[in-house]
């Protein structure tokens, strides 16, 4: 009798030990920076967009967050909408769409900020992602990547980018890139350093009808 | 090779002198290598034979058993044919038997109630009319007495005899309607006798009929009784085409089945979750797979209890009762997993249609996104109904199921015999090819000895024409 309920708790112990659920190995986190600094607020549209596709592509126990970048974004304030869907399909939806609503409404109306900082904004996904721990961490930056920092702030910090997929999106050109292109690009060499060197990867995306290849 | 070549100052002579060694070592290794090839050609051959004739007999083995598992089948279905006929017979004469003092009764009643108006129909001879004797008298009158008053009474008799008359006709014909009504009331007793004795003829037939059948089923029970080939013969090209039609019957089956799982596995995301895990395999997908095998079970389990099918000896020897409440617990089970698919089914829509409008909203296609289609309730109800229908049709998979397996046996059994014959074909070529090898290979050996080899004919030649004339000087 004794040696049979032994059987049937390690028959028990075994179904729910391979009872396992997905998060925590195959799920995604991405976490979206937009910039609204100075005349690059004007691109928020095209961030929606890309908010929208994203959120198609992501699915049950998926996380998804979207901070803005202004003076100091190194801050939860600065996080616009963010979720980490559930794994029933009517509540992910509904998530969806909710996440939507929320996005939608920053983006209609949100201020410009006088200062850039994407490097607070960087170190508040890692956190968050960190923190979520998804297998997959994917943090987009929507900016031009021109880093403007206010006095007293202090951003000369080495990430820990090991795991991570950064990709810029929309690096448009600044007036004084078309002057000399040596800045954008070397802009976008800095960034690539910055990264590679922490131990993530780093993409460009400036062609935003091809999103096929975003997640 | 400059070592080979270098055995003389001239590279010719040094291969001629090799030639020559070689030649001679072969030509005296002869006789060892011949029987060396031989040996192993031999070795090689019995090997392969033995192993040839252990093939064939695992193969004649598996054919008696075969034949043994084929047979078995075969008068266990025959049995349950003949069971069945008989079942039917005894149904047929149980039922008309049990009427049968009622029909009896009916037709006795009949019959008495129309000898009753036979007798009644009788025809009554008329009464000898009066007259006769007034006549009488009349012709004895004396004619002395005269005739005096004679015309008188003759007047008397003639309107005697014309009442006579017709009393007696208006008898007759009273009489004759009389019959007659007797007669017409005789009419549906008749008929009634005629369609109750059609009744009795048609049931005699029916079991005519039966007893033909079973007179034949028994008849090739006995065959198969007596394991005789015609009987095998039959059994294993019914057993053939059982095999595959079943196979094509589960095979529509197995389609429904995944129409079903595909049309409640995503519902079962939303009750279970959609990210958990079992061995690798999704948990909704999982427990939708379960769903379906348990209302699998439960048909097999349903027909079982029916009698349909007797995959589950235990079932089919239940008492009646057990087993009929048997029939009525897995009707309600499947029923209840049927309501359970069609809710299911129409979760589906509704989850579709979310998901639908919650990517048409992300494109940013609003009209889309609240558009509700006006036609939309004939594919939740299409799912619904299939939702509801497939359980229970999948119920019948048991029959088919039951034929696979009987029939896999003597497939099985008729493939591994094909296998081992073929088996036993190649080893037995194989045998001879190494025998016939062995033969080769000596031939193969002895070609570069052909000059040792025509100098020893030669020689052996001139001795036994040496020795042959010394036999003769000798006589």
């Amino acid at each position: 009798m004794t040696s049979g309920r032994t059987a049937a708790g390690v028959a028990l112990a075994a179904l729910l030990a391979a009872c396992t659920p997905r998060a925590g190995n195959d799920n995604t986190g991405v976490y979206m920076l937009l910039d609204t600094s100075g005349t690059y607020r004007q691109e928020l549209d095209k961030a929606e967009q890309i908010i929208r596709h994203t959120l198609a592509r992501l699915d049950a126990s998926d996380s998804f967050a979207v901070a803005r970048i202004d003076t100091g974004s190194f801050s939860e304030k600065d996080i616009v909408a963010k979720t980490s869907f559930d794994d029933r399909p009517s509540t992910i939806n509904r998530q969806k769409r909710l996440f939507a609503e929320q996005v939608s409404a920053f983006v209609h109306d949100a201020t410009s900020s006088p200062y850039t900082d994407i490097t607070g904004g960087l170190l508040q996904a890692i956190e968050f992602l960190n923190e979520k721990g998804t297998g997959r961490k994917t943090i987009l930056i929507f900016s031009d990547l021109k880093e403007d920092l206010e006095d007293g702030y202090v951003r000369d910090i080495t990430f820990d980018l090991d795991g991570f997929e950064v990709i810029a999106l929309n690096v448009t050109k600044l007036r004084s890139d078309n002057v000399d292109p040596r800045e954008y690009l070397g802009r976008l060499a800095d960034w690539q350093a910055r990264v590679e060197k922490s131990g993530g990867t780093w993409r460009v995306i400036n062609d935003l009808d091809s999103l096929e290849g975003l997640l | 090779m400059s070592f080979l070549l270098g055995l003389t100052p001239w590279p010719v002579i040094s291969t001629l002198l090799w030639i020559v060694l070689v030649v001679a070592t072969l030509y005296f290794a002869r006789p060892t290598a011949h029987r060396a090839i031989r040996a192993a050609a031999g070795t090689l051959h019995k090997t392969l034979k033995l192993a040839s004739r252990a093939v064939t007999q695992a193969q004649s083995n598996l054919a008696r058993r075969n034949r043994e598992v084929l047979l078995a089948a075969g008068r266990e279905a025959k049995e349950r044919i003949v069971e069945r006929e008989f079942d039917r017979v005894s149904d047929s004469v149980r039922k008309d038997l049990a009427n049968y003092a009622a029909l009896h009764r009916s037709l006795s009643d009949a019959i008495g109630r129309i000898e009753a108006d036979h007798q009644d129909a009788v025809e009554v001879p008329p009464d000898p009319p009066g007259w006769v004797k007034a006549v009488e008298a009349v012709a004895k009158i004396d004619s002395r007495e005269g005739r005096v008053g004679v015309s008188d009474v003759l007047g008397d008799i003639h309107k005697s005899l014309v009442k006579a008359h017709q009393e007696a006709l208006a008898a007759y014909r009273d009489a004759s309607a009389k019959r007659h009504a007797l007669l017409h009331r005789m009419r549906p007793e008749w008929r009634h006798v005629q369609q109750t004795l059609g009744h009795v003829q048609k049931s005699v037939d029916s079991l005519l009929g039966r007893s033909v059948a079973i007179d034949r089923h028994m008849q090739e029970y006995e065959d198969i009784v007596r394991g005789q080939d015609r009987a095998v013969s039959v059994l294993s090209s019914s057993s053939l085409v059982y095999f595959f039609v079943s196979a094509l019957v589960l095979a529509v089956a197995v389609g429904g089945a995944t129409i079903n799982f595909s049309l409640i596995a995503r519902p079962m995301a939303e009750m279970v979750g959609g990210t958990s895990l079992i061995g690798g395999f999704r948990t909704a997908e999982i427990a939708a797979l379960v769903i379906i095998m348990v209302e699998i079970s439960m048909g097999l389990f349903l027909m079982e209890s029916l009698r349909i099918t007797r995959l589950f000896p235990v079932i089919g020897a239940l008492p009646d009762k057990v087993r009929v409440r048997m029939v009525w617990i897995t009707f309600t089970i499947l029923l209840l997993l049927a309501s359970v698919e069609a809710g299911l089914a129409y979760m589906r829509e509704v989850l579709l249609q979310d998901e639908l409008a919650t990517n048409a909203l992300l494109r940013g296609d609003e009209a889309t996104a609240t558009l509700s289609g006006e036609y939309l309730w004939i594919t939740t109800a299409a799912q619904m109904g299939m939702g509801f229908v497939l359980p229970f049709a999948l119920t019948f998979v048991a029959i088919p199921l039951e034929t696979f397996v009987h029939s896999l046996r003597t497939v099985l059994g008729l493939a591994g015999i094909g296998l081992l014959r073929f088996a036993s074909l190649v080893l037995r070529v194989l045998g001879n090819a190494v025998r016939y090898l062995g033969l080769l290979a000596e031939q193969v050996y002895d070609l570069p000895l052909f000059i040792p080899l025509w100098l020893e004919a030669k020689n052996g030649r001139s001795r036994s024409g040496r020795g042959s004339h010394l036999t003769r000087v000798g006589t």
